[in-house]
């Protein structure tokens, strides 16, 4: 088994820390980089930034949250939020980015994978897909942060976009976000039976013990987690405890 | 002065290993000037991209005979990633390619298939993967891991692997699905790491401190 990922996600509107249940209903948390900063010290494995509402108003903010953190962070970051094309990848990507993480875009368009994986290599490519269930093992791609859905099979386009040059793909359940009733399993598991590539999950994590179920049966390699984290209710280092007392290796720090 | 010369050859980002650098207290440019080469105390060949790219990336520019008289004058350098793989004598990867011929050994793929039951091994290796002293050596014999706990994780993402042919130049390995990669090597005043030690948090700062006092 190699190493569980434990990654802070932070979403961001403006220049705020956000964090919403379901994808909706924002709460406004403080400044980002205050959070990042913390997470890094408590041994975060990598950041995760996606910009709530790019697509609407640009990402000039996300830019400047990303070149901050990269300043005084050293671990992978990856950033999304309303990226359309390379050139707008490679602004993240020069600002401090990693991985760069896309959803509505590939959705309307995707060839962009294959262009990203092109550029700058498939490991940088993060195929970001936002699923809903609809009925049982059935989940349906969503875009526009969970608003728009698209009628795509999730399984079906989680193959088609690791064909397609996808190095990684993040998986949100919208129905688990911000619920903190655990993460959808049954998802995570028909994912993760579908491609080798790594897999992040996204949405649900109420407590540390949340994270056994979804790695040791649904096979994730890394974990996104959100609110648990910025409403202080658990530390990083309880969560790597939870992890390395059921036996999944946990990265080992200096 | 610790003047550190980050050699930008067209390949992949310097701002992370300029930043963290600098907030190792370096006072560090990110040039592909072979002036600033030649004036350095340190220099760091980072990269990420195919190796043929990073050979043509550094003759487009003139620098492959500054960096080898640089290399050659015992200036401390660290070559990062694809800048570790240049060190060595060639690569296979899309095609043989020479490299700079610094250090002894080659760059091959990983190999795809485990040894142990042929199942297919995860490729590109990325994440965090921990490093230990090769063969059974019970301590690092490598100033740059001073301080570093045997096992530390580094953060990796390769799909190359060195093979130095002296075994004395390799000084720490990581064991990704099975197969020992060469993840610390040296030879003189030149060393090099396949992970990247901008990105593995306070590991890889430390690596950085102790490259910073070689010279």
């Amino acid at each position: 088994m190699s190493m569980l990922r434990l990654i802070p996600r932070l979403d961001i509107k403006g220049s705020n820390l956000i964090k919403g249940i379901q994808m909706e209903g924002v709460r406004i948390l403080g400044n980002p980089h205050e959070f990042a900063f913390r997470y890094y010290q408590d041994g975060a494995d990598e950041l995760l930034y996606m910009d709530a509402v790019a697509s609407l108003y640009g990402r000039d903010r996300l830019l400047d949250i990303v070149r901050q953190t990269a300043a005084n962070i050293f671990i992978p970051i990856t950033a999304g939020g309303g990226v359309r094309s390379v050139d707008d990848a490679v602004e993240l990507l020069r600002a401090g980015a990693d991985k760069v993480a896309i959803n509505t875009a590939t959705v309307s368009r995707p060839e962009l994978i294959t262009e990203m994986a092109h550029h700058f290599g498939s490991q940088c490519m993060v195929l970001s897909i936002e699923a809903k269930q609809v009925a049982d093992n059935k989940w349906l791609t969503y875009t526009n942060n969970g608003r728009e859905n698209s009628g795509i099979d999730v399984v079906e386009w989680a193959k088609r976009g690791v064909a397609l040059g996808a190095g990684e793909i993040l998986l949100t359940s919208v129905d688990r976000e911000g619920t903190r009733r655990g993460f959808d399993t049954t998802l995570v598991k028909a994912v993760r039976q579908a491609v080798p590539v790594p897999l992040i999950v996204s949405g649900g994590m109420g407590k540390p013990e949340d994270l056994l179920e979804v790695v040791l049966e649904g096979g994730t390699d890394a974990v996104a987690m959100a609110d648990i984290l910025h409403y202080n209710r658990f530390t990083l280092e309880e969560i790597r405890k939870a992890a390395t007392n059921a036996g999944i290796p946990v990265r080992c720090m200096a | 002065m610790n003047r550190v010369t980050v050699i930008d050859y067209g390949l992949g980002n310097l701002l992370s290993v300029e930043q963290a650098l600098r907030h190792c207290g370096a006072d560090v440019v990110c040039t592909s000037s072979p002036e600033l080469i030649e004036a350095a105390d340190f220099l760091v060949l980072p990269g990420v991209g195919a190796f043929g790219d990073g050979m043509k990336g550094l003759e487009l520019r003139g620098l492959l005979e500054p960096l080898l008289i640089a290399a050659r004058s015992g200036k401390p350098l660290l070559g990062i990633c694809l800048g570790m793989q240049l060190l060595f004598e060639n690569s296979s990867e899309f095609g043989l390619h020479a490299g700079l011929g610094l250090i002894p050994g080659i760059v091959r793929g990983i190999p795809p298939l485990s040894n142990k039951d042929g199942s297919r091994r995860r490729i590109p290796h990325i994440g965090w993967t921990g490093i230990i002293p090769p063969g059974n050596r019970c301590s690092w014999d490598e100033p740059l891991l001073d301080g570093l706990p045997q096992g530390v994780s580094m953060y990796f993402v390769h799909s190359f692997m060195a093979h130095p042919t002296e075994e004395s130049q390799l000084k720490a390995i990581s064991n990704h699905d099975g197969v020992e990669v060469a993840a610390v090597v040296s030879r003189k005043n030149l060393t090099g790491c396949q992970f990247h030690p901008e990105k593995s948090g306070a590991a890889g700062l430390k690596l950085f401190e102790n490259f910073l006092r070689l010279g």
